[in-house]
């Protein structure tokens, strides 16, 4: 086996200087009965490194991959470039096969660049401080609820329609496992942006924790949430922004300077693949006066004996291996890498590049709309957008994306998809475009859409 | 100063003269605007959609070209300790060599360029990828059932507690208690109290094991659920498992096996052989996946027939010749706990587990937990004359000392921890389990070689035999050899800087 170094020698050796005969009398403390007479018969023996990159690589061969085909498809996952140097200093064996920064001294690689992610995160949102990421979006999303609800001593959050099928589920698994109320307001893309701003002002009350918002919404709306923020503080109710594509951050207005309590993202688009879902980033930053509420490892600036500036995780005294059964959260990982390929990325794009790339994907999109727009049958009903909108089709688009997907081409997401019992919006195709959709492919889809619809 | 009025070295830190220091600004100390390090094309005219949104003023973010960002990061993963680097050894944390095919592998397009939400005729493989791991996990548990989704052990720890208590209200039952060892991860009870249970703790007989007695008298039809870890932190097997499974089942309850120490028993014990109703299993442990610095990992949770139908959404459901999911809690789905991750799971993650096993195969994870269990039992007969070991062995995949050996020297768990940083080792688990003084857990895991051991234990031997002598003035600066020395942790909670702040 290449992965064991162990010769038969050694295991004799080692085995005389424990003073036993044989590897199953260290397995003494185990029933006889549960312990197995040899290898599972199940299962294969064990196979050389070009067999499994086989196995695996037949079924890799099976998918169409998004880059093989043009590919509109968002709702949270968004397929952007990522450059070389960020896979290629990930794999610095450093970096993927240490293990979380408790030993300080020998751990400063991972530390300080968790220090300037968080410093990162906090930039992008407008907030004072963000922490060194969580499982992703929509956990994120779960545990700045249940940090509202914390905070406020309350136990009822408000979730706009806009916010992301995925990330309201696992606010509402959440809220039956761990017992608090969620109040969510029914989706309505067809509702001008300012009048779900106002439907939700009307709903915050003193027993709500915090509204739960999301920019550009599941349906790719911009809206200003200033009003909504200045509600939320007169009923002492916190405002969660929720940021699915996070490179619509370097166009539009922050949700700090909306007045947001806590922001959380998917930090996907930046430095991670697709990767069928996971593993993805969640980004999560605060107004300073709640960072002892906060969920999550943060890592925090010191000095060393002599007087050096460095790093160390600090704070800890909100988490499970000191607090255990009072902890804050029982959460004990962040995604440790997928942070890093977001810092190194978005430290490769800098402001300029950064910025430009938010514009490129807008400006794309608002050509791929107006062209969408003109084809007949087919309506843009988003008033605002970043990459992402919403196509009101004259046919089912489950059954349009499973028409184009043998062509083949990704032509979005059917709302469907994620609203399964919501018929009156069955019609509805969610289409994003990205720096990687090339006219032509745009071109492409149009043409299709002229000729079937 | 540069033209943007940031220093551009701080005081503190290392100039280019000082290249071993391993210094490095931090990168917002090092930006220049007019600086990029990925080029893109210019936006076309367009008429913009924002809906009067759009950010007034710049982010901060520095700009750098791509060899100044590669080196910053090159000469911070240089500060880093790894396994790939040094022998790591700590304790519960299976700290195992990370094969590269398995990266290689997890990179192909074709699964790493999938979307979450393409057609499922466009996604057959990955799905059929995900259901071969799961065939594999439900095989080498002896479980019917897996649950996919959850991102990390704690979070699998969550989904199989929140489905015990959705078994518990389906029977029509509220049980408020949660029983759980002194020794048990503080994940444990941090989840138990997040669902709103409480926790009783079981203390650890002088055996280092849950007292069989102790604890029956405990149960009741109050208790929900236990959650045991098997091995225990101890690095020992719970010998009276089978019976702890019937007495939990007896008093009504379920038995929640934590699965963090899976490596040391895999291939040659099936968790359903012992009882258990639920287990979460560590990719990132006993199936290699790569620890990162802190994540990203992947905790699966095998289930029992009865638990199954409340396992958390997604499932891969195998339909003739194809796979399909379950997204939705309607239907077939109607009684599941919900979502608790956006899209699927951890799929990266999958992969290169699913690498591991092929590659290791039956008689290969049988040859894993083997010689992870005498590697450990390798270590404990070498160290237990010249340091204390709590209980009698023989271990499981770890070897737990305690303090006693340092008694009356002046010399501190902590303090040989980082004298073993000055010898090119990562230090084992220290202070943790808490049911002995001073722990030091020690996880060598299967791809030691006998070579690295007989180093590591010289270098232990040398420091028992010193700090016993007196000669214990070397420990109490160490380390002196890493890139920086102690850090002082207090003054990083009292005073808390999270980020860089323009000067």
């Amino acid at each position: 086996m290449r992965y064991l170094p162990l010769t038969e020698a050694d295991r004799r050796l080692m085995l005389a200087r424990i003073g036993v005969a044989a590897v199953d009398d260290l397995f003494a403390d185990v029933p006889a009965e549960a312990r197995l007479p040899g290898p599972l018969p199940d299962l294969p023996g064990h196979q050389a490194e070009f067999d499994v990159e086989r196995m695996i690589g037949e079924l890799a061969a099976k998918n169409v991959s998004a880059g093989a085909c043009p590919s509109f498809l968002g709702a949270g996952a968004y397929r952007h470039h990522v450059p070389a140097s960020v896979d290629q200093l990930l794999l610095r064996g450093e970096f993927l096969t240490s293990y979380t920064p408790y030993q300080p001294e020998v751990s400063q690689g991972t530390l300080q660049a968790l220090f300037e992610f968080q410093t990162q995160v906090a930039l992008l949102t407008g907030m004072e401080v963000a922490n060194a990421s969580l499982y992703d979006g929509a956990t994120a999303c779960a545990e700045a609820v249940m940090m509202a609800n914390r905070v406020t001593g309350r136990r009822k959050a408000l979730v706009s329609g806009g916010l992301h099928p995925h990330y309201r589920e696992v606010v509402e698994t959440m809220a039956r496992a761990t017992g608090f109320a969620v109040d969510v307001v029914q989706a309505d893309p067809f509702q001008p942006g300012r009048l779900q701003v106002e439907a939700l002002i009307g709903r915050v009350d003193a027993e709500t924790s915090c509204v739960v918002v999301q920019n550009p919404n599941f349906f790719g709306r911009l809206r200003d949430f200033s009003p909504l923020a200045e509600a939320c503080q007169a009923q002492g109710a916190l405002l969660v922004v929720v940021v699915t594509e996070v490179v619509s951050l370097g166009l539009v207005r922050p949700p700090g300077e909306m007045g947001a309590d806590i922001v959380v993202a998917e930090g996907q688009s930046i430095g991670n693949a697709l990767g069928f879902g996971g593993p993805h980033v969640g980004l999560f930053a605060c107004k300073q006066q709640y960072l002892r509420q906060m969920p999550g490892r943060l890592c925090g600036q010191t000095v060393d004996a002599e007087g050096r500036r460095g790093f160390v995780l600090t704070l800890s005294t909100r988490e499970q291996h000191i607090r255990r059964e009072k902890a804050t959260s029982n959460i004990c990982t962040n995604s440790g890498l997928c942070a890093l390929a977001f810092s190194i990325h978005l430290s490769l794009l800098g402001e300029e590049g950064f910025s430009q790339l938010a514009e490129y994907n807008h400006a794309q999109a608002v050509w791929f709309a107006e062209m969408i727009g003109q084809v007949p049958g087919c309506r843009v009903i988003n008033d605002s957008f970043f990459n992402e909108f919403t196509v009101e089709l004259p046919m089912a688009a489950a059954e349009l994306v499973e028409k184009m997907a043998e062509f083949p081409i990704l032509a979005g997401v059917p709302v469907s998809r994620l609203y399964p019992d919501r018929p009156d919006l069955d019609n509805l195709l969610l289409v994003a475009v990205t720096e990687l959709n090339r006219i032509e492919e745009m071109e492409v889809l149009i043409e299709l859409l002229r000729r079937w619809l | 100063m540069n033209p943007q009025g940031r220093p551009t070295r701080p005081a503190g830190v290392a100039g280019a003269s000082e290249p071993l220091r391993l210094a490095e600004p931090l990168i917002f100390e090092q930006g220049q605007a007019g600086r990029r390090g990925v080029d893109l094309p210019a936006a076309p005219d367009y008429q913009e959609r924002l809906g009067g949104l759009r950010r007034q003023g710049g982010i901060g973010l520095p700009g750098l070209s791509e060899p100044q960002v590669v080196r910053h990061y090159t000469r911070l993963s240089q500060m880093n300790f790894s396994i790939d680097g040094q022998f790591y050894p700590l304790g519960s944390c299976t700290m195992k060599h990370n094969p590269r095919l398995n990266e290689k592998l997890a990179r192909l397009p074709g699964l790493a360029d999938l979307h979450p939400l393409q057609p499922l005729s466009t996604v057959q493989g990955a799905l059929a990828l995900i259901d071969q791991l799961a065939f594999w996990l439900k095989t080498l548990t002896g479980m019917p059932a897996v649950a996919m989704s959850q991102a990390a052990g704690a979070h699998g720890e969550f989904c199989g507690m929140a489905v015990i208590k959705a078994a518990l209200k389906a029977r029509g039952e509220t049980r408020t208690k949660v029983l759980a060892p002194e020794s048990a991860h503080g994940t444990n009870p941090a989840t138990a109290a997040a669902l709103g249970f409480t926790v009783e703790t079981l203390p650890a007989n002088a055996q280092g094991r849950v007292d069989l007695e102790v604890f029956k008298a405990k149960l009741g039809p109050d208790v929900a659920a236990i959650m045991l870890t098997n091995p225990n932190t101890c690095g020992l097997f719970e010998r009276d498992m089978i019976a702890i499974a019937e007495a939990v089942h007896a008093a009504g309850a379920y038995f929640y096996c934590d699965g963090a120490n899976f490596n040391a028993i895999v291939g040659r014990v099936r968790p359903a052989d012992l009882g258990i109703d639920a287990m979460h299993i560590n990719l990132h442990k006993t199936f290699s996946t790569p620890h990162g610095g802190g994540g990203p990992g992947a905790g699966p949770v095998v289930l029992s027939e009865e638990l199954a139908r409340f396992a958390p959404l997604p499932w891969v459901v195998r339909e003739g010749e194809g796979f399909r999911l379950v997204e939705h809690k309607q239907g077939e789905g109607a009684e599941s706990i919900g979502r608790l991750k956006g899209f699927h799971g951890q799929m990266g993650m999958f992969v290169r587990a699913l690498a591991y096993m092929l590659s290791h195969g039956a008689d290969g994870l049988w040859q894993v937990s083997t010689d992870a269990v005498l590697n450990a039992n390798y270590l404990l007969a070498s160290l237990k004359d010249v340091m204390s070991a709590p209980f009698a062995g023989p271990c499981m995949h770890e070897a737990l000392f305690d303090d006693r050996f340092l008694k009356d020297t002046g010399v501190s768990t902590l303090d040989l921890a980082k004298a073993l940083l000055d010898e090119g080792f990562h230090p084992p688990t220290m202070y943790f389990p808490l049911v002995v003084h001073g722990a030091l857990l020690i996880e060598p895991t299967e791809t030691e070689s006998r070579e690295t051991l007989d180093r590591f234990i010289a270098v232990l031997r040398r420091f028992a035999e010193q700090a016993q002598a007196g000669e214990v003035e070397g420990f109490h600066d160490a380390p002196r050899h890493t890139p920086l020395r102690r850090l002082d942790e207090t003054q990083a909670a009292r005073k808390p800087v999270l980020r860089w702040t323009p000067p």
